[in-house]
């Protein structure tokens, strides 16, 4: 072979090293950044929220736009007017995740916060709280059972096989599946990016030419991230709201 | 002919299993997330086609498809991610 290619393990690729401090609480790479989103998506919001003009400008004018594109795009669509009184909680996640999957975009950082399983899971989890109490709340506990476990209009003998189905999916599927979906979509985003730039570098140092093509598709694959860090946001956020909807009304 | 046959089986017990164990979870990795793309590759197929031809019918409710089409798309996406996390899982 002309090339000796290793390609690095996994737990490489997404594995850093503790920053300041040791054991659970240490601060490494992942965490500021994670820093960095909050401190981004308060500063947007808090700076809109503050003048408050009747025409708005600048930061205001991004900050209405994420709000309508929540409530217009995401709410009215799934849930319906009683809805937006979620807008707080959907907004958060949506600009959470957003900022997060750009911070990780970054060339230099190029890290995505996702990629480790422990903030979309306890994303998920918020989730799956807030669906589970909001239909206890609307439905009660046991008409709540009833329409999970026994959805009408289906014939006697289906119950069998649905009943079982429809409780797993429910109560353990659906948070792991939410959660699992962020995860995995920027984990997988991240392994391309690296296949691509260990190719680069291996023929940058044997050819000096031939690093041009998978280069100028790793510019070309970040900007395909680019969509998906959006796409992934908004399917997270939608996802939720529709859980939530179905909360609220289990009737459709 | 006979010998021929068997010679692999030979080769095999005389590898050092670690390596041949590192082999197998290679292949097996590469069958779980094959295996898990080929349903939801068409199952994307199928809800995009469909949501392109309700589009292209009904342009008026293009904002509804594409809505209920993302939807659609990452509850059939969900099946592949579980193979993809899966091949990450298995280890020998």
């Amino acid at each position: 072979m002309l090339l000796a290619l290793d390609f690095p393990p996994v737990s490489h690729l997404v594995e850093w090293g503790p920053i300041w401090g040791h054991g659970a609480f240490a601060i490494n790479k992942v965490v500021l950044e994670m820093w960095v989103a909050v401190a981004l998506t308060s500063a947007v919001f808090i700076v809109a929220g503050r003048k408050r003009a009747l025409v708005p400008t600048g930061v205001q004018n991004m900050a209405e736009a994420a709000i309508d594109f929540v409530q217009n795009g995401i709410i009215m669509e799934t849930i319906g007017p009683d809805g937006l009184l979620y807008t707080p909680y959907l907004l958060t996640l949506f600009s959470f995740i957003l900022a997060c999957n750009l911070v990780g975009l970054i060339p230099g950082i190029q890290m995505p916060v996702m990629a480790r399983y422990a903030l979309p899971v306890f994303m998920a989890l918020v989730t799956y709280v807030i669906y589970n109490v909001v239909a206890v709340v609307k439905q009660g506990p046991l008409k709540y059972l009833k329409n999970v476990m026994f959805m009408p209009g289906v014939p006697k003998g289906m119950y069998v096989l649905l009943t079982p189905i429809e409780f797993f999916t429910q109560f353990l599927i659906q948070p792991f599946s939410l959660s699992l979906r962020l995860f995995a979509n920027l984990l997988a985003g991240h392994l391309i990016l690296v296949t691509f730039a260990v190719l680069t570098t291996a023929l940058w140092e044997a050819t000096k030419i031939g690093f041009a093509l998978p280069f100028a598709l790793l510019v070309v694959l970040t900007g395909f991230e680019l969509l998906v860090a959006v796409l992934q946001a908004y399917i997270f956020t939608i996802l939720s709201a529709v859980y939530i909807g179905r909360a609220m009304h289990p009737d459709h | 002919m006979l010998l021929h046959l068997l010679a692999p089986l030979h080769f095999f017990a005389t590898q050092d299993s670690g390596e041949l164990l590192k082999g197998l979870t290679a292949v097996g990795r590469g069958i779980v997330y094959g295996g898990a793309a080929i349903g939801p590759g068409i199952g994307i197929g199928i809800v995009v086609g469909n949501a392109i031809t309700a589009m292209a019918r009904q342009p008026e409710a293009a904002g509804m498809v594409r809505t209920t089409m993302f939807l659609g798309i990452a509850f059939t996406e969900a099946l592949a991610l579980f193979g993809f996390v899966l091949a990450f899982i298995i280890s020998g």
